[in-house]
């Protein structure tokens, strides 16, 4: 047979594709309940990371995150709830969920040993409020009485190694534990700032990755888009009306 | 199993014939994930997997691929080959797959790739395309570890994450030089590394 000849270009490219195609999809189907899993339960560990409950053993963190997370729950903008199913909050994909008008406020209860109660709030950033090369996103614990934070965690999905990445970095993450959101009462989120400089209004501020500015600029819009809607929220945690 | 012209598929390209060093191949990737040590690892170490049987593949399909379409049939095997090997990481190493993230998705563009498809395993039978896969990988990946060796002890002062450069250096007024984390810095590692080479390979020399 000519291998030259048009028909047989044709016949090739097209079985080539067809096998490549099925074996690719074969492949997909079978990984994806394990991927899945693997997702749900990174997801897990990062909201636990927020409050420093992460387990060094993967296979624990189902069982931490059940024993430590008890409730959570969604809120709107009013700082009502309007649904209090766990599962349901867990499933709330921020991706989506920011680009929402009236976006779904999820919370995650937590109680440590001590019996102090910590609140859960996700955080994600994409384009403007995102990382220099991709989404952002992270947990930041609030204590119960809404006015500072006790642990925040963030991850990326491609900021360059050594810089932007170093968002994740515990000694990065270490600074924004007991800063405060709230500045004489008014909603102030944490400014990200260059070494030796100081946010102009009056906001509680941590120091910026030399090198990532873009991805620091990137946290501290974040942080202020995905906070900010809890205001109402963390008023009614500060007043203790909050059920 | 290794005759004289195996041995040379498998061990030239880890001096002599490197892809990096002397063809000059996969200087891009060589700059974006050699920022620190234990990426660089693994990106080499897929490199090396997706190579080898991609060459495999190719070799064994040579007799049947027509000419004018050689270049997608290429592509087409090394993008189903970076696509299992992306599910994988991310069914049984999800970790390490977060880590290299974009990087997996990246080798597809790896000229090494196409550069020894195009070159060897289109002319060669399975075994021999195999060897020349694992050296060249090999080679790739030797480079990129001295590459990443220097960025972050220089950089960060670590080495796979773990400090080396002792806290009292600091004290001292020691500081990280920033600016080897930058790709500028790899691009002149490498050719720091290049000069080396060359002047030790005096074969190597242009004339």
């Amino acid at each position: 047979m000519n291998k030259n000849s048009n028909i047989y270009q044709i016949i090739y490219a097209s079985v080539m594709v067809l096998i490549v195609g099925t074996v690719l999809a074969f492949i997909y189907m079978a990984l994806k309940p394990k991927q899945d899993d693997n997702i749900a339960n990174d997801k897990r560990g990062q909201i636990l990371s927020a409050v420093f409950l992460k387990p060094a053993d993967k296979s624990q963190i189902e069982d931490t995150f059940n024993k430590y997370i008890v409730e959570g729950f969604i809120v709107d903008e009013n700082g009502n709830t309007v649904s209090n199913d766990k599962q349901e909050t867990f499933e709330v994909n921020m991706k989506n969920n920011i680009m929402e008008k009236s976006r779904k406020l999820p919370v995650f209860k937590c109680k440590l040993d001590d019996g102090s109660i910590k609140y859960i709030i996700p955080v994600y950033g994409a384009g403007k409020t995102g990382g220099l090369w991709g989404p952002i996103w992270g947990y930041v614990a609030v204590n119960d009485n809404g006015k500072d934070i006790y642990g925040a965690y963030f991850s990326h999905e491609g900021e360059t190694p050594g810089l932007g990445a170093e968002i994740a970095n515990p000694k990065f993450q270490d600074q924004f534990k007991g800063k405060k959101i709230y500045v004489d009462g008014e909603f102030k989120s944490i400014s990200v700032m260059k070494a030796g400089q100081k946010p102009t209004d009056g906001s509680e501020y941590v120091d910026a990755i030399s090198g990532g500015t873009m991805t620091s600029r990137g946290v501290e819009a974040m942080l202020k888009d995905c906070m900010e809607p809890y205001d109402a929220f963390f008023k009614k945690l500060q007043s203790g009306t909050f059920k | 199993m290794l005759s004289k012209r195996n041995k040379e598929a498998l061990f030239n390209p880890l001096s002599k014939d490197n892809p990096v060093l002397v063809q000059i191949l996969g200087i891009c990737s060589t700059l974006a994930v050699t920022a620190k040590l234990e990426p660089a690892i693994v990106m080499g170490i897929s490199v090396i997997a997706v190579l080898a049987i991609s060459n495999v593949v190719i070799s064994l399909l040579r007799k049947t691929i027509p000419t004018s379409i050689r270049i997608i049939v290429q592509l087409v095997v090394v993008a189903a080959l970076v696509i299992i090997v992306q599910q994988v990481l991310r069914a049984y190493a999800y970790d390490v797959s977060l880590q290299l993230s974009v990087f997996i998705g990246l080798i597809i563009t790896n000229c090494i790739l196409m550069g020894r498809l195009e070159a060897f395993a289109l002319s060669n039978r399975p075994w021999p395309a195999f060897l020349d896969g694992i050296g060249n990988g090999l080679g790739y990946m030797i480079i990129l570890v001295i590459v990443a060796f220097f960025r972050e002890l220089l950089g960060s002062g670590t080495l796979l994450n773990y400090q080396v450069i002792p806290q009292w250096c600091y004290d001292h007024g020691y500081m990280n030089n920033g600016l080897m984390i930058l790709p500028p810095m790899a691009l002149i590692t490498v050719g720091c590394i290049i000069w080396v080479h060359r002047s030790r390979n005096k074969d190597l020399q242009e004339k």
